[in-house]
């Protein structure tokens, strides 16, 4: 399948985005445990956890190749649908002050709380700190494969602009963790997870279609118009929610 | 080995999260895909009814999340 400016911008951006919120938050966990138990056990833990998943990335590439196109775009497709509405829906509630906002400072306090009360702190190989950090680049990095493979899954071109994004997310997150020393809190996280949310639930409605070989008007472009009409129905969603939760003044209250 | 099991566990959490909303999806998707499939249904109005369908399983399910905190609240 050839792919367009459309497609292959938008792959590079929706991956970027996405893979940000993912990377910022297991930034957060390292940092807690690289401050706390040393860094040598904590690094090699995440460089191990990072070759794994690359790994698992050029096989499953491999493997999705020889899938006939409109199954993978098919199956992928809703995947990345059932995810990217997830997604948007917990953004839209958190917008509309239903759910509390993530606070990585609060999670960097808990993490840094926990590996301090572990046992072994001062052991040359530092089995805690290399598990937690393995761990949490693996679990965050799951994440990352998945929006890789799923906005990637149209073609050999689509895998390598997804691959690009999440790979420059990756390497935006260490500079600036290499910088920085503290989480990035400051990042707005549920305005990002807004917007992966919004192109990730574009790119699965246009991937199910096309698995169903439905007619998209302007072939790839339908993917921009897709993104437009995701926003505004999120942007309807918060007000109708905000509409909603006004008549409880103190629940808009509790998350303050 | 119990990593595993957390991956899965936290693979499976990326897309359920709200057991209705997630079922939702899946049957929109079950019956546009049978229209499609068994009754030549591909055109853009269908790519639209699609489009339209999975807008409005979002704005329901928000909208009814709200509403079961306001009653809570209550």
């Amino acid at each position: 399948m050839d792919i367009g400016w459309a497609h292959t911008g938008t792959s590079v951006i929706a991956s970027f985005f996405a893979s940000l919120v993912e990377c910022v938050e297991a930034l957060t966990v390292v940092l807690a445990v690289g401050s706390v138990r040393g860094w040598r056990s904590t690094l090699a833990g995440t460089v191990i956890a990072i070759a794994l998943l690359l790994a698992i990335v050029a096989v499953l590439g491999k493997v999705l190749a020889h899938i006939p196109l409109a199954i993978i775009q098919f199956v992928v497709g809703t995947l990345l649908l059932l995810f990217g509405l997830r997604w948007l829906r917990k953004a839209i509630l958190r917008s509309a002050r239903l759910l509390p906002l993530h606070n990585e400072e609060a999670a960097f306090q808990k993490s840094s709380m926990a590996m301090r009360t572990a046992h072994g702190i001062n052991a040359s190989w530092d089995k805690v700190a290399f598990a937690a950090a393995f761990n949490i680049t693996m679990l965050e990095g799951a994440e990352v494969v998945f929006i890789v493979i799923a906005i990637g899954a149209g073609s050999a071109e689509a895998l390598l602009s997804a691959s690009l994004g999440a790979a420059a997310a990756l390497l935006t997150v260490i500079a600036l963790g290499f910088m920085l020393h503290r989480p990035l809190a400051r990042v707005p996280e549920n305005t990002l997870k807004f917007a992966v949310g919004v192109l990730l639930s574009a790119f699965g409605t246009f991937w199910v279609g096309e698995g169903m070989h439905l007619a998209w008007p302007a072939a790839d472009w339908s993917i921009l118009m897709l993104v437009v009409a995701y926003f505004a129905v999120a942007l309807l969603s918060v007000r109708l929610c905000r509409s909603q939760s006004q008549s409880i003044p103190t629940n808009a209250a509790r998350y303050q | 080995m119990n990593w595993i099991k957390k991956i899965f566990g936290e693979l499976f959490g990326l897309f359920v999260d709200d057991g209705a909303f997630a079922l939702a999806i899946l049957v929109w998707l079950g019956i546009i895909g049978c229209a499609s499939f068994y009754f030549g249904f591909s055109s853009i109005r269908t790519a639209g009814v699609l489009f339209v369908g999975l807008a409005l399983i979002l704005i329901e399910s928000t909208i009814r999340y709200a509403r079961r905190q306001h009653t809570e609240q209550k």
